[in-house]
């Protein structure tokens, strides 16, 4: 490896005042919060400003750095001691090189489309401007997490970006189910959050420093079972912010925010600093075989189970969500594979920051047309009243799912192909899975494409939740503008990046050079093309099944017996059911079963067990003085007897 | 030398545990029935005596505050003894120290006496 | 017979570092002027000259610790017979007891918040009675509370200085004695708080037996009470070993119970609950403070060498601790106890630190006190803020929805919270990240383990209270949140802006808590 900070270069010219990409965003947000409603007016016009800004200054950062050496563009910028005692020193510094100049412009780039599309989104909302305070709040955290030196570091801005995730979520605090989404974000990343900690103090303790150069300077001088550890607890930590298996299942339910909070938050950004994460640790990771298998696994798993429930749902947001947690499957499963793939999951992260968000705005459009609705089966035949929304979320659709030339096809081939580069039976697994969740992938966005823009106009006999009819219409500029650039990049990023090699070349200081696998279990065209045909063989069954017919406006509970007059499908229903509908409804079942009781369960029940036994214990605090004595007593006899046994043992 | 003492150390064990188990075993073993007598307190089987009809059974409040006073100073001035006889030895340093204490003792006393300690009222 | 007088050897009168010590001295003295003021000035002006003279005391102790400071020995300074020693962890935890002190000494002045302040007018009264709903209307207040806390505050002072057991046991009782009185104080709920106080009372006279047993013991075993006899005895001798670990336990448990670290905490949510605010304030910071230096002091300084025996059941009472206070603080319906029950997670946090003996536990430790002091002091500013027609309004249903009645209270008290949780950019955070990391230093891994899942657990009923004020709809009876007066706004603003600073800049504080170590 040749990116280790011994060649990192101190920060001069312009990368000097780089504190101001976070001094930026944070001024935004205090001024928002502080000023209170004086701000009201122009709120929203200073808080997308500073983003705006913001962008403007990486830019142009990035270009001074570009024209650097490679050896080069590693710079640190050393801004205070924060906490200078003796042994324990935690610098606060940023580190610039290509992976964090990569993600300021991915941050700060979405983050300023999204504010301007917020301004028309969010317009009705009363508290606008505390929502772009929050959304400030959010760039500023992200680029802390992403621009830091040093763990501690990114663990602050990790925190922060929880804040602020977490506050969105619980944006709409009239809903309970708000609440309980806010609630649950927040208790499973904080399972996540302390694995991140113990794994930061692991390599203080063994190492004395939590700064990125040092750490990764002296990290091979550990055993290995410390470094596996580490590798671990840094991807549970990861799990709970890239919502991976089995920490998934609060993304979904954060899709309770507004929809441009989905868009970057849960979409673009910040669930992508797992991923992050990982790259960032690229040199601790490098030395553990077993633990870059197990990230390979957890990926692998996530992806599928994404694919798989994402065929389940009929809410437009979890769908995509789902979605999601699949996408960032693909991305942990290609930094997984170490020097093979970081650049690759740094390359489908960024297309898929792209596409998810131009997505998710363009479902944050419909839902805008439709009263907030969010059931699919309520939509349908919409293309001919949103044509930009609906040629925006097209070229978003055709990008995941990896149609040729599109964003996706460079970024998901590579790293499937990369999976099938891998020796053995792992190269059949991963691959496969892979893969398989191409196929998936494209059934079902194809199906909720088709629910939502073709077919039958549903919602014309139907009301929404609070008794109106529906009106669809297309949205204000400030909305579909930036959903038109996202488009652009859905369509042309994938090829931008990956012609001549341009990101992964870029991104060598920082991540090494990408290698390229010499034993592919299938060959490398072979791939390619069993990829494209899983992917229509997708898109064809989702026309099948979902297509062809009427889509009933409530959900069946159960396929229903099929009517008379289609006699003639009968056979081919009952062979769907069986072959394709039941065990798929089975698997899907089961998944969101184990989904709802296994994983939600574990975190429900312990806060169940925590309350029932603080409740049981509360009754020992009975009021009467005499009762503390004898407690009191009873614990000073346990004191001094298990003083003497240690003693006389 | 200690070892002899062991088993006294386990019968005291024994006898504690016994103890413990039970107070802590009565509540949920004993039935529960009280009457008056039961919650009385125990006075060998005697009534308890009357109360006065004024003043609900108590004492006036004034014992106690002069019973209190009394020790206190009594107590406190307990040290001047030891100071008179060794008075030469302590020297200068002592009756500072003794005249500081007086002092305090004074600062105390003149509270009670402000605010009406002393008045049996 | 006067050659009987004049035989006696002249005794070598102690030396007094008056310097050193001065800021205890003026602490203590002005503890008697002011009851002389009680004696003899007219009661409605004894508010006004008890309110600057306790302040002029305290700025005054403040100005001479800070100019002593400045030159000290590094090594630190041995007075009266060397029974108390000046050296850095003293001045520092004397720096934070007064600093804490003030804060509390404004809460305990303030007049604005409840007509009259938080004490009652005539103590004497029986409560529930008509004399009483008249005492809980009229202005004054029983000004004895100045010269309460001056005498408690000296007694910590002293505490924590102490370098000998019997010292320390004359200033634990000069600091609990007070205490118990000003826990029975407040002006409404009556009942409530004289129970408080008599609890607190039987079960600190508990307390104290306990270790003065211990001190019986450790003198059996060591013939000496000066922590520094006690250690060399217990490093090179082979008495036998019963008395010094029988005695030490008794010791600890009565300095765990003044720190109320689990289990032997019972008696801090019914004080907590029971007692004026101010007075809750005064005690949950500076006792805490007082109670953890002696620990540190006699830790270091007795039984460092026998560390390997005891450590292993600190583990435990340190994870009990923790375990109780975050466990129970789960399902508290009143605030005050809740901020009790994080007092003792906290205790066993700060405990974690105290086991560690070494230069960053101590140092660690201390810094959490300052910021865990200075965070506790402006939360229960805040707490004596929401109120109704009774009173404060402590039930945790009636903050409902209060983000939309008060969103600066609710800001402040979610910073507040924050800091207890230990959330970056507090000083909750730097002061967790500082004790444990000398705990992890010094090999204890599993037991920050323990900690963190706790801590973890522990944010879980902070967030509770945050969700309360901002999701919830207010009750429509609910309570009102009073504009305070300069004081409190005072004391919450020191409180709050210090959480900030030491969580942002915390360097110069541990600077100062690590400027040296312990002398004995």
């Amino acid at each position: 490896m040749t990116n280790l900070a011994a060649d990192a270069q101190g920060a001069t010219g312009l990368a000097g005042s780089a504190w101001l990409l976070l001094a930026l965003p944070t001024l935004g947000a205090i001024v928002l919060l502080v000023g209170g409603r004086r701000t009201n007016k122009w709120g929203h016009i200073l808080g997308s400003a500073t983003v705006l800004g913001t962008f403007v200054y990486g830019l142009a950062l990035f270009f001074s750095t570009t024209g650097l050496d490679a050896y080069k563009r590693t710079q640190e910028l050393h801004l205070f001691a924060w906490i200078p005692v003796n042994a324990l020193k935690v610098d606060f510094g940023l580190r610039l090189d290509p992976l964090s100049l990569t993600f300021v412009l991915l941050i700060t780039g979405v983050g300023a489309l999204i504010h301007i599309y917020s301004v028309g989104y969010m317009s009705h909302d009363r508290d606008r401007r505390r929502f772009f305070a929050y959304l400030n709040l959010f760039v500023a955290a992200m680029l802390l997490l992403v621009l830091g030196n040093g763990f501690v570091t990114l663990y602050f801005g990790w925190e922060g970006v929880g804040l602020a995730s977490y506050l969105l979520i619980g944006w709409y605090q009239d809903r309970p189910s708000a609440a309980t989404a806010a609630k649950k974000a927040f208790l499973m990343n904080r399972v996540g959050d302390l694995g991140l900690a113990v794994a930061i103090f692991l390599m203080f303790a063994n190492l004395g420093t939590t700064q990125y150069s040092e750490v990764f300077a002296k990290i091979g001088t550990l055993p290995s079972g410390t470094i596996l550890a580490i590798t671990l607890l840094l991807l549970l930590g990861a799990c709970g912010k890239s919502g991976q298996f089995p920490l998934q299942s609060w993304l979904p339910d954060a899709m309770e925010g507004p929809t441009p909070v989905s868009a970057l938050i849960h979409a673009a950004t910040m669930v992508t600093a797992g991923v992050y994460l990982i790259a960032r640790s690229n040199p601790i990771y490098d030395l553990t075989g077993d633990g870059r298998l197990i990230v390979t696994i957890i990926g692998t798993v996530t992806l599928l189970i994404g694919c798989i429930v994402g065929c389940a749902y009929d809410d437009i947001k979890k769908v995509l969500a789902y979605s999601t947690v699949s996408q960032i499957g693909y991305m942990i499963l290609a930094v997984g594979l170490g020097p093979f793939g970081y650049a690759l999951g740094i390359m489908h992260l960024l297309t898929h920051g792209f596409f998810k968000a131009g997505l998710f705005l363009g479902a944050g459009s419909v839902m805008h047309g439709m009263n907030d609705e969010v059931d699919m089966r309520k939509f349908g035949g919409l293309w001919r009243l949103m044509p930009i929304t609906f040629v925006t979320f097209g070229l978003g659709y055709l990008a995941l799912i990896g149609f040729p030339g599109l964003s996706g096809y460079f970024s998901k081939d590579a790293i499937i192909e990369a999976a099938f580069g891998q020796e053995g039976w792992r190269g059949w697994a991963f691959g496969g899975a892979a893969l398989l969740g191409a196929g998936l992938t494209a059934f079902y966005m194809t199906r909720l494409v088709l629910m939502t823009f073709f077919g039958e106009k549903r919602w014309k006999d139907l009301k929404s939740a609070d008794g109106k009819d529906f009106h669809p219409h297309e949205s204000p500029k400030s909305m579909t503008i930036p959903m038109i650039i996202l488009a652009i990049g859905s369509v042309g990023a994938g090829a931008f990046l990956s012609v001549g090699n341009r990101l992964v070349d870029w991104l060598e200081p920082s991540l090494g050079g990408l290698k390229e696998s010499e034993h592919f279990v299938i060959p490398k065209g072979t791939v390619t093309i069993l990829t494209i045909v899983l992917m229509l063989l997708g898109v064809g069954a989702a026309w099948l099944f979902v297509g062809r017919k009427p889509v009933p406006v409530t959900r069946p509970a159960r396929v229903s017996f099929p009517v008379r007059a289609a006699r003639a499908d009968l056979y081919g229903n009952a062979l769907n059911e069986a072959l394709f509908a039941r065990p798929g409804t089975w698997l899907t079942r089961a998944l969101v079963f184990v989904d709802n009781k296994g994983v939600d369960g574990v975190v429900n029940g312990l806060a169940a067990m925590l309350g029932g036994t603080s409740g049981r214990l509360r009754r020992a605090q009975t009021g009467f003085v005499r009762s503390y004595a004898l407690s009191m007593l009873g614990g000073s006899i346990l004191v001094v007897a298990a003083l003497l046994a240690v003693r006389f043992s | 030398m200690l070892q002899a003492y062991v088993p006294l150390v386990l019968l005291f064990a024994l006898a504690g545990a016994f103890a413990l188990f039970s107070v802590a075993a009565a509540p949920y073993i004993g039935p529960r029935r009280y009457n008056k007598a039961k919650l009385d307190a125990y006075e060998c089987g005697i009534e308890p005596s009357p109360q006065p009809i004024v003043g609900g059974g108590r004492m006036p409040v004034a014992y106690y505050l002069t019973a209190m006073l009394f020790i206190l100073f009594d107590i406190e001035m307990v040290f001047l003894y030891p100071f008179a006889v060794s008075a030469n030895a302590l020297g200068m340093f002592g009756l500072v120290e003794i005249a500081l204490f007086v002092a305090t003792v004074g600062f105390a006393y003149a509270y009670v006496w402000r605010r009406g300690g002393l008045d049996w009222n | 017979m006067s050659g009987f007088f004049s035989q006696a050897q002249q005794l070598q009168a102690p030396d007094v570092a008056y310097q050193a010590v001065l800021p205890m001295l003026l602490v203590l003295g002005a503890a008697c002027v002011s009851v002389l003021f009680e004696a003899f000035l007219p009661r409605e002006r004894r508010w006004g000259w008890q309110v600057a003279l306790t302040v002029v005391t305290l700025a005054g102790a403040a100005i001479s610790l800070i100019v002593y400071g400045n030159d000290a020995p590094k090594a630190g300074v041995k007075t009266f017979s060397d029974v108390l020693t000046i050296d850095r962890p003293t001045l520092f935890l004397w720096g934070t007891l007064l600093l804490l002190a003030f804060g509390a000494v404004l809460l305990i002045a303030d007049r604005s918040v409840e007509p009259g302040g938080a004490f009652v007018a005539q103590a004497a009264i029986r409560p529930g009675t008509l004399q009483d709903r008249v005492q809980a209307a009229k202005v004054g207040m029983q000004t004895e509370v100045f010269p309460l806390t001056l005498f408690a505050l000296g007694g910590m002072m002293v505490f924590c200085a102490a370098n000998d057991l019997l010292t320390m046991f004359v200033a634990l009782e000069v600091l609990s004695l007070p205490l118990y009185l000003m826990a029975g104080l407040a002006r409404r709920r009556r009942l409530l708080s004289q129970e408080a106080a008599v609890k607190y009372f039987l079960l600190g006279a508990f307390a104290s037996a306990f270790f003065l047993y211990g001190i019986a013991l450790l003198y059996g075993y060591a013939g000496s009470v000066k922590l520094a006899d006690i250690a060399t005895a217990a490093a090179g001798t082979n008495r036998s070993d019963t008395l010094l670990f029988a005695g030490m336990g008794l010791l600890v448990v009565g300095l765990l119970f003044k720190a109320s670290v689990g289990p032997f905490h019972t008696w801090t949510p019914d004080v907590y609950q029971g007692s004026p605010t101010p007075v809750t304030a005064f005690m949950a910071a500076c006792t805490k403070v007082a109670a953890f230096g002696g620990i540190l002091r006699v830790l270091m300084g007795a039984f460092a060498s026998t560390n390997w025996e005891w450590r292993g059941v600190l583990w435990g009472v340190a994870i009990a601790s923790m375990a109780i206070g975050a466990v129970l603080g789960l399902t508290q319906t009143d605030v005050k106890r809740m901020i009790a029950y994080s007092s003792v997670a906290h205790a066993g946090f700060l405990l974690v630190g105290s086991i560690a003996l070494t230069s960053k536990g101590v140092s660690g430790t201390l810094f959490y006190l300052l910021a865990y002091g200075l965070t506790t002091v402006a939360t229960f500013g805040i707490v004596s803020l929401v109120r109704d027609a009774d009173g404060e309004a402590s039930h945790l249903s009636q903050w409902a929805g209060l983000a939309k009645r008060s969103p600066i209270v609710a800001g402040v008290f979610t910073f507040l919270l924050l800091a207890l949780a230990g959330i970056p950019l507090t000083s909750g955070f730097v002061g967790k990240f500082v004790v444990f990391s000398a705990a992890l230093q010094s090999g204890m891994a599993p037991l920050v383990v323990v900690a963190l899942v706790f801590s973890a657990v522990a944010a879980f009923f902070y967030l509770r209270v945050i969700v309360l004020m901002y999701f919830s709809e207010p009750a429509a009876d609910g309570p009102t949140v009073t504009v305070p007066g300069a004081f409190t706004t005072m004391a919450i603003t020191i409180g709050a802006l210090a959480t900030l600073v030491l969580g942002v800049f915390p360097s110069f504080a541990l600077d100062w808590a690590g400027a040296g170590g312990f002398t004995f």
